[in-house]
């Protein structure tokens, strides 16, 4: 990786928290409604894991899947920040088209297959978008992110089974921030490292850091490698820390100051940011540059966009419930 | 023309839907080594290999969400559900996904997958194998359900139903599987929409759905030796309904009997009933009258079983009432 990607990255970490953190303020401004789950303090997740695979070139990407946490995700994978927060504004150039909102974004554009609110639901499609890519032998893989708390469903076991028996080229992403919602993991799991969970299945796995990317990249390379030459299906587990509430109504009264102090020492933006300015790529004022220019993109592009962009019409309120074009050998009336 | 049984037609649907286009797969249990517990894919296995016929384990709510996300990158999964109350663990992917994902995408994503599960009574498979849940499914937006009454639907309307770019669920029939019809040897569609007069008649409409059209029709022949000349409307489809036949016959006949064999609440009939309300209810002659299941898990006793269930004899006594016949 050279100078300018790790100035990249750099970057887009600082743009994703700006992006939460101005979704939050819209939020209080009644501009977004709903529920909003911030991604803020895991960014190094998904912004190193994505990194090392195919994103940001349009249906040659990888497929990747995850649930309502999912604006940096679907950022990453390459919907333009513009749609993405016209959809939290509810607007008809959202990336759903102002139907879906904060949990329910997609862009098929990109291969961002979606942001599901049924906790646990992703595994099984991410799953079927892996054998979907088996089948047609595109060469693409399957990511799916999911929390902790997910693991505790059904549908982990069911289609760590199947992906296991159907080798099936998926990577299972485990943001491990140790809570769901308001329970501690040691309250609702029986094993901390989830990682190991999936060795019933006999599915490789492998526990990291998860607030610093080099180590996330560098993890994740090797497992993408994996699942990419047909090796099967890998499970990673990353250890890491959401900053804010579960989404916005939370007062977090299930932890306390101290641990939360602990976690924002690590802050995955802190740590690398630290370590181009120690290897002299950068400097504390380039920063400051950097996060001018993202507010100012972040005003004038991006809020501007949502801002003036339409509703959806009433009158269109039914579109998009079945094939609003369908064929009617398929479908009828009946000939007689 | 060549007659076929229920089965059969099927498992010709399979084969040429998936001679004809290599994105189309079947899943489910037993369906492949084993052919099928209706042999609804007999010998496909063996044509198709295990990557095209898939055995799954015994996780339907994980292998339909399995199929919808093959779904969502252009993939055309027939998945086989062995029975539908098994379908009930399927819920999730199915009505949370699968019905809402072209929605709450704005219409960028589609789920074309098709799920076949024969749904209804058999003989003395008590309460937790005789489940009818089409009510249930007939009141999810997002979703098609088809409830072909003999092998031409059965054939054509899985043809259609692979090719329709919509989750589509065919609710099949325990007993039905053996019933014959002439079928025609080239290849035909049959819509997934459009309810159709299989009798006509000119004093009474009698309208079923799936097996209770057979029931209907055997009430029907019963009600001709009374001089009562009755019309069997078939739904075929109870998603979307087709208001239009239902209005049509009933403002030809001014009367009707709604067969159901699921329990009556919240059900087809009362739907259907609904319907005549809005839309002709000065139409009408006489009360309309449901005949369906009685308000109970199905028992195991073969007494009992007759009696919670409805059958051509409370068709054609649920028609004399409303002929005031009695
Ligand atoms: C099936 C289901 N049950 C419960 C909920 C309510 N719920 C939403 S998020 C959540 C916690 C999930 O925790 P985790 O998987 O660790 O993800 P995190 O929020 O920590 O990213 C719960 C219980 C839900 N959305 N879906
Ligand atoms: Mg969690």
């Amino acid at each position: 990786m050279n100078d300018a990607d790790k100035k990249r990255l750099l970057r887009e970490m600082i743009f994703y928290r700006r992006f939460e953190d101005r979704t939050f303020e819209a939020y209080m401004e009644r501009k977004i409604g709903g529920f909003l789950h911030l991604y803020s303090g895991q960014e190094a997740v998904a912004t190193g894991v994505l990194e090392k695979a195919v994103v940001g070139q349009g249906n040659k990407n990888d497929y990747v899947i995850t649930g309502y946490r999912d604006h940096v995700h679907a950022l990453k994978t390459g919907a333009p920040a513009k749609e993405v927060m016209a959809e939290l504004y509810g607007k008809e150039t959202g990336s759903s088209r102002g139907r879906g909102g904060s949990m329910h974004i997609f862009d098929p554009t990109q291969n961002f297959m979606g942001g599901y609110a049924l906790v646990g639901q992703p595994f099984p499609l991410a799953a079927g978008l892996a054998m979907g890519c088996k089948h047609k032998k595109t060469n693409q893989i399957a990511i799916c992110f999911l929390g902790d708390g997910a693991n505790n469903q059904g549908t982990f076991h069911e289609t760590m089974n199947m992906a296991k028996i159907w080798n099936l080229p998926v990577l299972f992403v485990c943001e491990n921030n140790g809570y769901a919602i308001g329970t501690h993991i040691d309250r609702s799991t029986a094993v901390r490292d989830q990682y190991k969970r999936v060795a019933a299945y006999d599915m490789e796995a492998s526990q990291h850091d998860g607030m610093d990317i080099d180590i996330v990249m560098e993890a994740a390379e090797k497992a993408i490698d994996f699942v990419r030459s047909g090796k099967g299906p890998y499970f990673l587990e990353f250890m890491t820390y959401r900053f804010r509430g579960h989404s916005m109504s939370d007062a977090k009264s299930y932890r306390t100051r101290e641990e939360e102090l602990e976690w924002e020492k690590r802050d995955p933006i802190n740590i690398y940011s630290k370590r181009l300015i120690d290897a002299g790529l950068i400097t504390q004022d380039d920063i400051k540059a950097m996060e001018r220019e993202i507010d100012e993109n972040m005003e004038n592009e991006i809020i501007k966009f949502a801002e003036e962009s339409p509703e959806p019409r009433v009158e269109d309120l039914t579109k998009y419930v079945l094939d609003d074009n369908p064929d009617p050998r398929w479908i009828g009336p009946l000939q007689k | 023309m060549a007659e076929m049984a229920y089965w059969e037609a099927i498992r010709r649907a399979h084969d040429e839907e998936m001679a004809n286009d290599p994105l189309v797969i079947a899943m489910g249990e037993d369906i492949g080594v084993a052919g099928g517990t209706y042999k609804a894919t007999l010998g496909l296995y063996d044509k198709y290999g295990e990557e095209r016929v898939i055995d799954t384990p015994i996780s339907e709510n994980s292998y339909t969400g399995i199929g919808i996300g093959a779904s969502m990158v252009g993939m055309r999964p027939i998945i086989e559900i062995m029975s539908i109350n098994f379908a009930l663990l399927a819920l999730d992917t199915l009505i949370n996904a699968a019905a809402k994902i072209r929605y709450m995408s704005g219409g960028r994503v589609q789920c074309p997958i098709v799920m076949r599960t024969p749904g209804g009574t058999a003989h003395q498979l008590a309460a937790q194998h005789s489940a009818r849940l089409a009510r249930m499914f007939m009141s999810t937006s997002g979703l098609r359900v088809v409830t072909p009454r003999g092998p031409l639907d059965a054939y054509g309307m899985l043809k259609s139903a692979v090719r329709c770019n919509d989750p589509v669920i065919i609710i099949e029939h325990e007993q039905m599987y053996n019933l014959k019809e002439d079928i025609p040897d080239e290849e035909f569609f049959r819509p997934l929409e459009g309810a159709e007069v299989v009798r006509e008649g000119s004093d009474i409409t009698l309208i079923g759905y799936n097996y209770s059209v057979h029931l209907c029709l055997e009430a029907a022949k019963r009600l001709e030796a009374d001089g009562i000349n009755a019309e069997v409307l078939d739904l075929r489809a109870l998603k979307p309904l087709d208001h239009d036949s239902i209005r049509k016959s009933v403002e030809k006949t001014h009367r009707v009997v709604i067969a159901e064999e699921d329990e009556a609440a919240v059900g087809v009939g009362a739907e259907i009933m609904a319907v005549i309300n809005e839309e002709c209810f000065f139409a009408l002659d006489a009360q309309p009258v449901r005949v369906h299941a009685a308000d109970v898990p199905v028992p195991y006793n073969a007494r009992l079983e007759k009696a919670a269930i409805p059958s051509a004899e409370d068709v054609y006594h649920g028609a004399l009432k409303v002929m005031g016949k009695i």
